[in-house]
């Protein structure tokens, strides 16, 4: 076996949060780099995403998919910068080691930096409280949008959708223009878990109705899937066994959350956070290990692609600067209150940050605040907000190593 | 007609196939005919993988004298067949008095069967073996393991196979009848004519012996439901534990066993039910299951269970009765003629699956002249895997056949070469699930999303199953409704 490959900076995965890393890096003077991505080709989920809404903020157009991974990985190519694909990443450790393996071989590198840009996956069914059979015909709703547009394979005809995340919504249209009966989108939550562009868009304009704090408890059919039982539930999500009604259908799609895809972490030894399923990170996205950082939705799940181009290259310059230098010292802990998560989980004192996080439930006035040692660094508020939405806090550079914590809450009273 | 087979074995089981490779020892055409399109289609694919001692069997008993035996076989034919095992040693844990009564006399019925490394140990011992499991004492088994049900099962068949056994799936058992001194079998769409027939028949055991002359039987499904837990617990359970089991109710009492691949699975319930195949989990059970698991694992959340299953044992003690009766291995030349019947096969049948194939050809040979061929071979293996070698190795393995550097399943690790082994040799995978259980893949903690539509291509290409016809797994479980669009 060949000595490893020494490396400024190895970027794991070559999706949305690689590519513009990696572009950013280069831009920066930062050359000697190199993209490492388990796919035949770069571009990550973009590549099934055919329909369109990528590129609204980053670029002012309506882009698909592909032709947004291609606004990066054009000039990717250009630049000449190194991208391996069909290469899967098998091992990193906490010294920055990462084996690699291709049909080309098994190649390991020594990077004094490593990004973590693996993106995230599809929660399973087996993690629901759903019960039954295990009949053909439940697909999550990735893997339906693989085989529809990757694949040219139909899932099937008559369609459940259980969950609102933002992929279920786009396949109840897409499914739907292609000739698929879809019978309904059910959700546990009493709002939905997905963008409102996407509710209008993809079901509201296709009269496909959405049911509200109701969800899939049993499936039915031995062989292929016959029908689903469906009810609604309580405030504590139980379902209530009187609403019961059996649903006739051919195929289940999941759209019930996604996972930041943290296994390569845990192998390094990276401190994970709970609630995120992400890596813990400090404001430059450092994670727990020193020169190794994470940015897209392998930190914590995204709404929209243009965010997370733009976290990857606010990486970039974090990462450059650790290249030259130390980054500063985060001791200050963050905390949320009436929010999901709050990154990065630290901060240092003297340098400006941007928190993001996603208020706990729907809000129609939300307030939002940081707050040290009683006192109000900053506050926003937004008119309407839901969890479908992530929203950006900037700080001012502290001065005070104590903790800082968000608070959301609901200001009834819009004129404060 | 063609020449007539000598053998017909009903059901490609784990018994099926031990009986099928213990078979292709001798001079004679056998042939293997599953209902289901693939291997796994019923209790053999659906059970806690655990190579039993056989303390729970009743002495003198076939079950305690073929467990026995197949435990201390399995060393050696998990070696010849190229399958992973390990021996983990068991615990059957006790709290109180009575507890402690019935794991002594669990300890005399072990000796008395013949079960080496049985003993009491206490509190201190326990935790020092399994620091999460509760209990004050526990029963330790040294000799109890742990295998893939789904390697072994195949391993046993691709044996049988490599030595010339026919299988035939899709192939179930609808109408038998004695002609010219042969049985004439329907199975699926053809005829076969047999001189003997083997009924390994599992949780259709009764049924066949019905369609072959041998009434009185009757098979009562008991269902036990599984779920199992992501390999983020797997540190947490070397080996597996038991609770003290109340053998009234025909099971072995919820019970937390590790696999192999580091998965953890909390089961099975025990719940006679009116249809054999019926393996649909329910929410009681589950929430059940989920309740015990959390006894030994507080932490345990939902979000750790990555699937939830059943498998159906086939009692031959009904509801009302409960408990184990012995299995049933038998000749009725008198209503049956040629037959040999293998009824109530349930736990440990796994264990003593090539035992109970050896006691099935011990009853042949009564009356039938069993010749051994010279060429038999009982070597089986498993092409290499990247998974669990060095980085060395694995630069190497690469450098001599690219496929496997292309990662297809990553939460396994399972490569296109793993994939394409399971695609070939003399018994590929024909469905999506039979693939699974073959190579490995889908069976993370994704289970699939990354990987299934890859091997639904690498099926098309290299199993050459179109997709428009491959099915999930039982028959009819197609998985596509056709193309999206005609290019």
């Amino acid at each position: 076996m060949n000595e490893p490959i020494l490396k400024d900076v190895v970027i794991l995965g070559g999706g949305p949060a690689g590519l513009a890393a990696a572009l950013a890096l280069h831009e920066q003077g930062v050359r000697d780099l190199v993209i490492l991505e388990r796919e035949p080709e770069a571009g990550g989920i973009l590549r099934q995403c055919i329909h369109d809404g990528f590129g609204l903020t980053r670029f002012h157009e309506a882009l698909t998919g592909p032709e947004y991974a291609k606004r990066f990985l054009d000039p990717v190519r250009a630049a000449g910068i190194e991208l391996h694909t069909g290469t899967t990443v098998t091992g990193l450790t906490a010294q920055r080691l990462v084996t690699a393996v291709s049909h080309r071989g098994l190649t390991q590198y020594q990077a004094r930096a490593v990004i973590l840009a693996m993106g995230c996956r599809e929660r399973a069914a087996g993690a629901l409280p759903m019960y039954g059979a295990r009949p053909a015909g439940v697909f999550t709703a990735g893997v339906a949008q693989a085989y529809v547009n990757l694949y040219n394979t139909m899932v099937g005809r008559e369609i459940v959708i259980l969950g609102s995340g933002d992929i279920g919504l786009i396949m109840a249209r897409r499914l739907t223009l292609e000739g698929a009966h879809v019978l309904g989108v059910y959700e546990i939550l009493p709002h939905p878990s997905g963008l409102p562009r996407n509710v209008t868009q993809c079901l509201d304009d296709f009269h496909i109705p959405l049911h509200l704090s109701h969800t899939v408890t049993k499936l039915h059919g031995a062989a292929r899937l016959e029908a689903v039982t469906v009810c609604a539930v309580d405030e504590q999500r139980r379902p209530l066994p009187e609403t019961a009604a059996r649903i006739p259908c051919d195929t289940l799609i999941l759209s019930v959350g996604l996972i930041p895809e943290n296994e390569l972490s845990r192998m390094a030894g990276i401190e994970l956070d709970s609630q995120t399923g992400g890596p813990v990170v400090d404001q430059f996205l450092q994670t727990t290990v020193p020169g190794i950082f994470a940015a897209g939705n392998v930190l914590h799940v995204h709404d929209v692609a243009d965010d997370v181009s733009a976290e990857a290259e606010f990486l970039a310059a974090q990462v450059a600067r650790y290249l030259a230098g130390p980054l500063p010292h985060c001791p200050i802990a963050v905390t949320g209150r009436g929010c999901g998560h709050v990154v990065p989980q630290r901060l240092c004192r003297g340098e400006a940050a941007v928190l993001s996080f996603r208020p706990a439930a729907p809000r129609r006035h939300l307030v939002v605040e940081a707050v040290q040692d009683g006192q109000t660094l900053c506050r926003r508020t937004i008119p309407y907000a839901t969890p479908a939405q992530m929203v950006h806090l900037p700080i001012p550079d502290l001065a005070d190593g104590s903790p800082v914590e968000v608070c959301c809450y609901d200001d009834e009273n819009p004129a404060v | 007609m063609d020449r007539p087979l000598d053998i017909t074995i009903i059901g490609a089981g784990v018994i099926g196939c031990a009986v099928a490779r213990e078979l292709s020892r001798y001079h004679l055409r056998v042939a293997v005919a599953e209902a289901h399109p693939d291997l796994f289609g019923g209790t053999s694919a659906r059970n806690s993988g655990v190579i039993h001692a056989g303390f729970h069997n009743a002495p003198g008993s076939l079950m305690a004298r073929l467990c026995v035996e197949g435990n201390r076989l399995f060393s050696d034919l998990t070696a010849h067949l190229d399958v992973p095992m390990r021996r983990t040693g068991k615990l059957v844990v006790g709290f109180d008095d009575e507890d402690r009564g019935h794991l002594l006399s669990m300890l005399e019925r072990g000796r008395r069967n013949g079960v080496p490394g049985l003993k009491l140990i206490g509190r201190d011992e326990l935790r020092k073996l399994a620091p999460a499991v509760a209990g004050e004492f526990a029963l330790y088994s040294a000799s109890t393991g742990i295998v893939d049900p789904f390697q072994w099962t195949w391993a046993l068949a691709e044996n049988a196979a490599q030595n010339g056994v026919r299988f035939l799936f899709s192939s179930p058992l609808t109408a038998a009848v004695r002609r010219d001194g042969l049985w004439a079998l329907t199975v699926g769409s053809r005829t076969l004519y047999s001189r003997w027939v083997i009924n390994c028949a599992g949780l259709f055991s009764d049924k066949v012996a019905a369609l072959l002359g041998l009434t009185g039987y009757e098979i009562y499904p008991c269902r036990g439901e599984y779920f199992l837990l992501d390999e983020r617990l797997s540190s947490l359970l070397p080996l597996p534990a038991y609770p003290v089991p109340n053998y009234r109710t025909g099971g072995l009492g919820i019970h937390l066993t590790p696999t192999l691949e580091g998965n953890i699975l909390i089961g099975p319930s025990t719940e006679y039910i009116d249809g054999p195949t019926d393996w649909r989990t329910t929410a009681p059970t589950q929430e059940m299951l989920l309740r015990e698991g959390r006894r030994i694992f507080p932490s345990l959340s939902r979000s750790d269970c990555i699937r939830a299953f059943a498998g159906v044992r086939p009692k031959l003690t009904g509801p009302d009765r409960g408990g184990y009766d012995d299995f049933v291995i038998c000749r009725r030349e008198d209503v049956s003629p040629r037959v040999i019947h293998l009824i109530g096969m349930e736990s440990p049948g796994l264990t003593a699956s090539v035992p109970i194939a050896r006691e099935v050809i011990r009853l042949l040979g009564l009356t039938e002249p069993l010749v051994e061929r010279a060429d038999f071979d009982p070597i089986r293996q498993r092409p290499v895997s990247l998974r669990h070698l060095s980085p060395a190795s694995q630069a190497r393995l690469i450098a001599d056949n690219p496929d496997h550097g292309e990662i297809v399943c990553r939460c396994r690790t399972i490569t296109r070469a793993d994939v394409a082994a399971a695609l070939s040799g003399p018994l590929p995978a024909r469905t999506l699930t039979g693939l699974k259980y073959r190579c490995g893949a889908m069976m993370g903690r994704c289970q699939g999303g990354y990987c299934q539509t890859r091997l639904v291509a690498l099926i098309e290409e290299l199993g050459g199953i179109p997709r428009e016809q491959l099915l999930y797994g039982p028959a009819d479980s197609r998985l596509f409704a056709g193309k999206v669009r005609d290019v």
